[in-house]
């Protein structure tokens, strides 16, 4: 147990300070605690939670980009557009066609960084004004309304009703973040070009020395955040209703912030699933909590802000400093 | 070693190298050169920075294609050229100075890391990956846990790793390049028994070091370059240092004791019962003007952080630090260099200089106040000082607005020198002056300190090597474990007194 504190220290942090927030919040507010409750936030977080496991793994493998919540704007406009073409198209033709998209758009990034060597901020800072120049410019701004009904229609997979007549449901969303989280983590832990991704991050010039195809590190890993983000993106269409060409403008912010609360490094080689995921719901609970707690919106940033100060010190702070009987075990040692 | 060696030489090498040449730019980087390794034997590569000892490596390994004419014999096989993948398909395995290791990774992963390569992704087996990593480690007789990350590992351990690392790609021959550089005496050892533990399993061994001593010990031949030619190659047998350094430079090097009587100059700074407990305790010593104290020891002895704490870099918990005869409390370096204090650190390359900065920022940064006109900082004084310390100290550079990096390390390190001594000092601690400068450019950094006690500057002389302080100190006190032991003076004691007490 010791041993799984020390080398997971973020990931208990982070439950540490999810577990302060929450029983904060219960008290706080009478709604917070409740499974209702803990569903919706679910519900809520999954688009981010896609995002998240993609952002994770060009920052594992060293990278960073600024451009995939736009790129998902992108993604759902051209997916809307291409769905209409075919005169509607089914859940599967609009993931492969929103997944093929994201690829495309991420392999663009991953080109730039590794044909022109221009680093991973610059280049996705600039498709990031590419891509979001692109769509303000052909689309004038102009919302999509009328999206399939396959795909405006919520799909509910489970849903129960408890004693107090509040309703627990699983939606799709929350399955297809299943699904990206899962396929993420069997990614990065359990394959060969997973671990060679970590390498590959944590230090590139003895990867490129055993032979590792350094060129294809960055299209795989930029590509699996493109396909991340074009999957996040018609499922954001999908929670929404609708596609508005900047409703996901400014969204890698906030989704950067959280993976890195969730024990990435900026500079790469590190960074699991479970700490990014963490990562968001931590973020998503403080919002959440907040708002039933009728606190104003403008304060959210702020506060947010000042949690992810405090989650990301305690992360850093050796936990052995924190838990006086941790530090016993090491001098034993 | 001497039986081994008249056993071998009639041996088929394992490697084989003829009519190696290699060009970059225009520039010759190896001529016409031949190199052979037997099976099994510790063989050293010996030649200064710039002699072509890392090209040859890395046309062994495949990294660059020497010119067309090359034959490269490797276990039987005829080869123009290698590529990476051929040779470490057939046994040849570099054990690179930056050991090329994944800290983030844990220990089994790090050795067992050829098992996560291939071109197409597969599901990765960690237990068999354990297993490897165990056995190779076993073979060098050493446990580490395998599931821990390798950042929790000490350098000296994260090395046995990379050879550990070499042993699961079935190596057959293993290059070391610089395997001791940043180990301590005892890690060295360590180090130098796994090196024939390997040979004595079969495994070749090409170790190329800057310690020549070390070089004399573990090897039975030795290959020397000299810009880009082969100079010979040689049983270690009868071999000496100053020999092997004559063939490394081509020029012979007498060394002389330069220490002289000082006692009659006045004191410079003065130490009483200095302490940092767990680092240095009860440490006293005077300098005076115009004397070089030397300070040796092993790593770990305390003398780097004596001296930080001599700059204002650590604070010690008791003692009194005197210069000029006023006690002085430094609670940051800004308040040793304005009291006359200058450090040149021990890791130049990644402390002491700024290296995509250029020879002439980098040697007034420690003295802008100097440099300033109006108010404002000056080019043109700039270019006067900077000028100034290039003649006095005879550095060889193209322009002023190079980037220091371009300058060789034995230059380097005169920047270095020069940028402190444009502070105007009274005091200057040169920590380990001569760590990565080729042997023929450390007679010349030598030559600088002793012109510069000439001039009555104090200085005193950190290094773990005893003969540089030996014969480039007045007075040499030995440390060990955080106290001062002894003190000799070259004038009256030989090397060989002070290297037993130290090595002792």
């Amino acid at each position: 147990m010791r041993k799984a504190v020390q080398s997971h220290a973020t990931e208990f942090a982070l439950i540490a300070v999810i577990a302060v927030i929450s029983l904060f919040l219960s008290f706080a507010t009478d709604r917070f605690f409740s499974l209702g409750n803990a569903f919706d936030l679910l519900n809520t977080s999954s688009v981010n939670i896609i995002f998240a496991v993609g952002l994770l793994v060009v920052l594992i493998a060293g990278g960073i980009d600024i451009s995939f919540a736009v790129a998902a704007s992108v993604v759902q406009y051209v997916a809307a557009l291409m769905l209409g073409w075919m005169g509607g198209g089914g859940w599967i033709s609009g993931l492969l066609i929103a997944g093929a998209l994201g690829v495309l758009l991420g392999a663009v990034n991953a080109f730039l960084i590794h044909k022109f060597r221009i680093i991973s901020i610059v280049a996705t800072i600039a498709t990031f004004n590419i891509y979001f120049g692109l769509l303000m410019f052909f689309t004038r701004g102009v919302s999509i309304y009328n999206l399939p009904d396959w795909l405006t229609s919520r799909v509910i997979l489970f849903e129960h009703e408890m004693a107090d007549g509040s309703w627990i449901e699983i939606t799709l969303p929350v399955l297809v973040m299943l699904i990206c989280v899962v396929a993420t983590w069997v990614f990065i832990t359990r394959t060969t070009t997973g671990r060679q991704l970590y390498a590959f991050g944590d230090n590139p010039e003895g990867a490129r020395r055993f032979g590792i195809n350094i060129g294809a590190m960055q299209f795989i890993a930029f590509g699996w955040l493109g396909l991340m983000a074009g999957i996040g993106g018609l499922i954001q269409a999908h929670y929404a209703q609708e596609v508005v060409p900047n409703a996901l403008y400014g969204r890698e912010l906030d989704v950067l912030a959280a993976v890195v609360l969730g024990g990435a490094r900026l500079g790469g080689g590190k960074g699991s699933v479970l700490g990014c995921v963490l990562g968001v719901l931590l973020i998503s609970i403080t919002q959440n909590g907040l708002n039933l707690a009728g606190v104003s919106p403008y304060a959210f940033k702020m506060i947010v802000g000042a949690i992810i100060l405090v989650a990301i010190t305690l992360s850093n702070t050796s936990i052995e400093k924190l838990l006086p009987f941790m530090r016993h075990e090491e001098g034993r040692k | 070693m001497t039986g081994r060696e008249s056993a071998k030489s009639g041996q088929k090498p394992l490697l084989s190298l003829r009519n190696i040449n290699m060009t970059f730019g225009g520039v010759r980087a190896l001529k016409d050169v031949s190199f052979d390794v037997l099976p099994g034997e510790v063989h050293c590569l010996a030649g200064e920075n710039g002699s072509g000892k890392s090209t040859l490596i890395k046309i062994i390994t495949g990294v660059y294609r020497p010119q067309d004419g090359a034959v490269i014999e490797f276990d039987g096989q005829t080869y123009s050229h290698m590529s990476p993948v051929t040779a470490q398909n057939s046994g040849i395995q570099v054990i690179w100075q930056d050991l090329a290791l994944f800290p983030e990774m844990t220990v089994a992963e790090n050795i067992a890391f050829q098992t996560l390569l291939g071109r197409w992704p597969r599901f990765v087996n960690y237990n068999a990956m354990r297993e490897k990593a165990v056995k190779a480690l076993a073979r060098l007789d050493v446990t580490l846990d395998v599931d821990r990350p390798l950042k929790d590992y000490a350098i000296a351990q994260r090395q046995i790793v990379a050879i550990a690392r070499a042993l699961v790609g079935e190596a057959k021959l293993v290059f070391m390049d610089e395997p001791t550089a940043s180990l301590t005496q005892s890690e060295t050892d360590h180090l130098l028994d796994i090196v024939r533990t390997l040979s004595a399993s079969g495994v070749a061994v090409v170790f190329v070091s800057h310690r020549l001593a070390e070089v004399l010990e573990i090897s039975s031949r030795l290959t020397v370059l000299r810009d880009g030619a082969l100079v010979g190659a040689y049983s270690t047998e009868g071999m000496t240092q100053s020999r092997i350094t004559e063939l490394m430079t081509g020029k012979t090097f007498d060394q002389t004791v330069r220490a002289r009587n000082v006692n009659a100059n006045p004191v410079v700074l003065e130490v009483e019962a200095l302490s940092r407990p767990g680092q240095f305790e009860d440490i006293s010593f005077a300098v005076r003007r115009g004397e070089t104290l030397g300070i040796t020891g092993l790593l770990g002895a305390g003398r780097t952080e004596l001296a930080l704490s001599l700059f204002g870099m650590l604070k010690p918990r008791s003692g009194t630090v005197k210069l000029e005869g006023k006690p002085v409390h430094f609670s940051s370096n800004r308040d040793a260099i304005a009291a006359g204090i200058a450090y040149l650190s021990e890791d130049r390359l990644s402390l002491g200089l700024i290296q995509p900065q250029s020879i002439a920022d980098n040697l007034v940064i420690s003295s802008l106040d100097k440099i300033i006109s109006g108010g404002l900082l000056s080019d043109s004084r700039k270019r006067d000082l900077v000028a100034q310390w290039i003649a006095d100290l005879g550095v060889k550079i193209g322009l002023q607005t190079d980037a220091i990096s371009t300058l060789s390390g034995g230059n380097q390190q005169r920047i270095a020198i020069a940028k402190w001594l444009a502070t105007d000092p009274k005091l200057l601690i040169l920590d380990a002056p001569t760590v990565g400068v080729d042997v023929g450019a450390r007679a010349g950094i030598f030559d600088i300190v002793a012109k510069l006690a000439e001039t009555g500057l104090a200085i005193i002389l950190i290094s773990d090597e005893v003969p540089e302080v030996y014969f480039n100190a007045d007075r040499v006190l030995h440390m060990a474990k955080g106290r001062v032991v002894d003190q000799f003076l070259p004038a009256a004691c030989s090397l060989a007194e002070i290297e037993a007490a130290v090595y002792a």
